[in-house]
């Protein structure tokens, strides 16, 4: 074989190879979304959403108490990360490049953005569980908050980074202070940006199951109470799934397809927006 | 090395003396001294990289923002030197405005965008404001076409009317002096007549200082003109002498095409 | 409209100045302190878990990382297992995981055609978003059965006799195990190390590449020749930053690794590894030893995927210039 057709031959190789490599990725994709479909839509009925989690061997039950539980929970770590988020994002952003300290605080927060989110649950259960003598919704949330919180950080950085010099400079140039600078001007111009680094917060957020497993536990009964053991849906699906009852493994698929469902949707929802306001 | 012309003393708005300017270790302007004639244009043309911005910049202290950029020497108005390090910034600002290369409308509705700089420094009731931006707009000959829209986004208008938009904010605080750093090179011809023409206006309540890299833009509206050339103030005198007699050979080959 | 004098509007200047500069002041702290929040979490964590796991630490030394025994009746602990398992399924995991990512980086780079650039990097991004809990019951219920009806048998009759390699696929094919929880692990890193590398080569100049073009190269040859080498050190962050989520996910591994507390030569065995042992036990775990070891092996995993990370990050920040992702 010649030189020249060798090449066109590892050539074709290593394009189709490459295009395998993108099949199997999509075939994944599919293949989980197919199989959350079919076995979790068996479980989709009105049930789901009205009744409580069964007791073991008793038929029927849904996953309401989960549900809200997951909500609650959710929406009060949201709550604790957006600020905290946010606020150090802007720091990052205004004193980062001046700032060795701020240099440092942005590796760190990289670091913590993958770090092991089971650790993270034995750090709140050694810090809260054991010192406030109980699980609780609040634990939980404070967990997730520490794991939604780099990723607020770093996209909010990002997106302020984003905002053209002329626009700050023209800020400073009427004589606006430092923070005003930063709030008024470049945070609101890239607010819908922001905003979106705090829903994928929250996407990310949604299933993760290890931080709860130490902290909010998980409560068979409808509960509002964040003081005690708070019903979540990651925890309901990890031990109904391992379990000998049918309409349990049934509900765990259910609870699989919800989550799978939130997640998928503001990832994709963020992605069709944003790329609506930002025609580059 | 200057031709001193005609400002000095009381109608000098700005006495620049003996400035440097260092980017890190590189000298971006050697020892400029001339002086800013108050209400009147003044033009700083040359070619690119030879400093005419950065002199600008120095001017509101603009640089400050950047750590290792720096200056030394002096820069009068009304007596105190404007780069000294107990001078306060944000006066600085508020009484030397600045208008930037492209248009730069804040994210917010047109009356906010003009409102925003007059708040930091003045109490205002809501009338007295609704004055002040309708004055402004007016000045800035923007009024008639935004009057209806002020709720609507600064960034709604076209390039020429943000660019207007951005002049009106300068001047509704007004300061004393008014920098505009090439306002019109991201403009097309007809907005950038419209704004000439609100520059000629604007000189008889603000002392102006003008950098273009366009020639005859300088010619058709400066009273007077600096030519730069790396880093250093070339020439200095009224408009008319400079492109009809300029004393220096190095202002005569820039302006008649000879490089840049 | 009434206008204040020169002086007295000199007056409010001087005022709004000094107002102005203590808001400066508590804005500049105030943020400060908030970015602390994350600073005091990690400092905070490897606090807490050294005071929880100190019983243990004391009590087996360093020894607890290399001894392969974990009983609870007889209180007696050892990491080697569960070390030995989060480090295999790690490793084989991303064995599967790079070349699958480099693929992806590279048709999404090169081969794709630009309308489907921007679905496709969606769907891979996608990937990456599922919860580790759905790839854990799917592996459980969908992958596992397939994997001994279909791939255990046959690898077991090719390779089975083959000396040494023989050995890693022995055992009996009950569909979880080792080698299950690296492949279910793979696929989650896949989009991971796939969007550092994307990301990392599109910061090839594309006058580089031009030129390459132009003088006749191969696609491939581009890829190997040119993008590789210009951006071998972010590829390695980003295959760093694969292995440090490997290392410590949970969910995942959980449902198919088979929560095995033993080492076991074959790759069809079930095994164990630090976070699924920590998700197994802990919440009926018994005060005192038992949960002092626990806390170790939770100190352990943070303090391996601490320095993988830390490498990561820096590797592929240097790659980026000061950018970082």
């Amino acid at each position: 074989m010649t030189l020249y057709n060798s090449r066109i031959w590892r050539n074709r190789i290593g394009i189709s190879l490459s295009m395998l490599a993108m099949s199997l990725g999509l075939i994944a994709l599919l293949w989980i979304l197919w199989t959350l479909f079919s076995k979790g839509f068996a479980a989709l009925s009105w049930d789901l959403f009205t009744q409580d989690t069964p007791a073991p061997g008793t038929d029927g039950g849904g996953l309401r108490n989960a549900i809200v539980g997951s909500g609650l929970i959710l929406f009060f770590s949201m709550l604790i990360s957006t600020p905290i988020g946010i606020l150090a994002g802007i720091y990052l952003a205004e004193y980062g490049r001046v700032s060795k300290f701020a240099s440092f605080t942005r590796f760190m927060t990289d670091i913590m953005l993958s770090a092991p989110s089971i650790v993270i649950g034995l750090f709140v259960y050694a810090l809260f569980v054991v010192t406030t003598g109980g699980f609780s919704g609040w634990a939980g949330s404070l967990a997730l908050a520490l794991i939604a919180i780099p990723v607020v950080v770093r996209t909010t950085e990002n997106m302020l980074k984003l905002v053209p010099t002329s626009l700050r400079e023209a800020a400073f140039a009427v004589g606006a202070p430092r923070w005003q600078v930063s709030l008024k001007i470049t945070l609101r111009a890239v607010k819908s940006g922001v905003a979106t680094g705090v829903l994928l917060a929250m996407a990310r957020i949604t299933g993760e199951t290890a931080p709860l497993l130490f902290t909010a536990l998980n409560n068979q009964f409808f509960s509002t109470n964040m003081a005690e053991p708070m019903g979540n849906l990651p925890v309901v699906i990890y031990q109904f799934a391992l379990s000998p009852y049918d309409n349990w493994v049934n509900l765990a698929w259910g609870g699989a397809l919800l989550i799978a469902l939130v997640v998928l949707a503001v990832n994709i929802g963020v992605r069709v927006a944003f790329r609506n306001k930002h025609k580059r | 090395m200057s031709d001193q012309a005609i400002p000095s003393g009381e109608n000098a708005a700005l006495q620049v003396r003996n400035l440097n300017f260092f980017y890190g270790d590189f000298k971006g302007l050697n020892d400029v001294t001339f002086d800013v004639a108050h209400k009147k244009v003044t033009a700083f043309i040359g070619p690119s990289g030879c400093g005419k911005s950065t002199l600008l910049r120095t001017f509101n202290r603009m640089y400050d923002l950047y750590p290792g950029q720096r200056a030394e020497g002096n820069i009068l108005f009304h007596g105190k030197n404007l780069l000294d390090k107990t001078q306060d910034v944000n006066l600085v600002r508020a009484k030397i405005g600045m208008v930037f290369q492209k248009p730069t409308p804040f994210p917010m509705t047109i009356y906010e965008n003009i409102a925003f700089g007059v708040r930091l420094y003045e109490r205002m009731s809501k009338s007295a404001m609704d004055d002040r931006v309708e004055w402004a707009l007016k000045k800035a000959a923007l009024w008639g076409e935004v009057k209806d829209k002020l709720q609507q986004n600064g960034l709604s208008l076209s390039g020429g009317q943000q660019q207007r938009l951005c002049i009106a904010r300068a001047v509704a605080v007004k300061p004393e002096i008014v920098l505009l750093d090439e306002p019109t090179s991201a403009l097309d011809p007809i907005s950038t007549a419209k704004i000439e023409e609100l520059i000629n206006e604007l000189k008889s309540d603000y002392t102006i200082a003008i950098v273009t890299h366009n020639m005859q833009q300088a010619a058709r509206i400066s009273d007077f003109t600096a030519f730069m050339y790396l880093g250093e103030l070339i020439e200095f005198n009224e408009t008319g002498t400079i492109f009809m007699r300029p004393g220096k050979k190095q202002t005569e080959d820039y302006i008649t095409g000879r490089f840049g | 409209m009434s206008e204040p004098s020169a002086s007295a509007r000199d007056d409010l200047h001087t005022q709004q100045i000094r107002k102005f500069w203590l808001q400066d002041k508590v804005f500049h702290y105030t943020t400060q302190l908030f970015a602390l929040v994350v600073l005091a979490a990690l400092v905070g964590i490897l606090v807490s878990l050294t005071i929880e796991a100190w019983p243990s630490i004391k009590g087996f030394g360093p020894s607890f990382l290399w001894t392969n025994i974990w009983s609870v009746p007889d209180d007696e602990y050892g990491a080697l297992a569960a070390i030995y398992g989060t480090v295999v399924t790690s490793v084989l995991a991303l064995l599967i995981a790079v070349p699958i990512s480099f693929g992806i980086a590279m048709f999404l780079t090169e081969t794709c055609p630009q309308w489907l650039r921007r679905p496709l990097g969606t769907a891979i991004e996608l990937l990456a978003g599922i919860p580790s809990i759905v790839y854990g019951i799917w592996g459980l219920f969908v992958f596992a059965p397939l994997f001994s009806e279909y791939i255990q048998p046959p690898l077991q009759a090719l390779l089975g006799d083959v000396p040494v390699i023989g050995g890693w696929f022995s055992g009996p094919p009950i569909g979880v195990g080792i080698l299950t929880a690296s492949i279910v692990l793979s696929m989650m890193v896949i989009p991971f190390i796939a969007s550092v590398m994307r990301d990392v080569f599109e910061t090839v100049p594309h006058v580089l590449k031009e030129s390459a073009y132009g003088v006749g190269c191969t696609t491939w040859e581009v890829m190997r020749n040119i993008v590789l080498p210009y951006t071998r050190v972010g590829v390695i962050g980003g295959i760093m930053l694969g292995l440090g989520r490997a290392l410590g996910e949970t969910m995942a591994v959980t449902f198919v690794i088979g929560n095995a507390n033993r080492i076991n030569g074959s790759l069809f065995a079930p095994g164990t590894s630090i976070a699924s042992t920590l998700a197994n036990e802990f919440g009926e775990a018994d005060p005192g030893l038992h949960i002092a070891s626990l806390f170790e092996l939770g100190l352990v995993l943070f303090v391996i995927t601490f320095i993988v990370l830390a490498i990561s990050r820096w590797l592929i920040s240097r790659s980026m210039g000061s950018e970082g992702l």
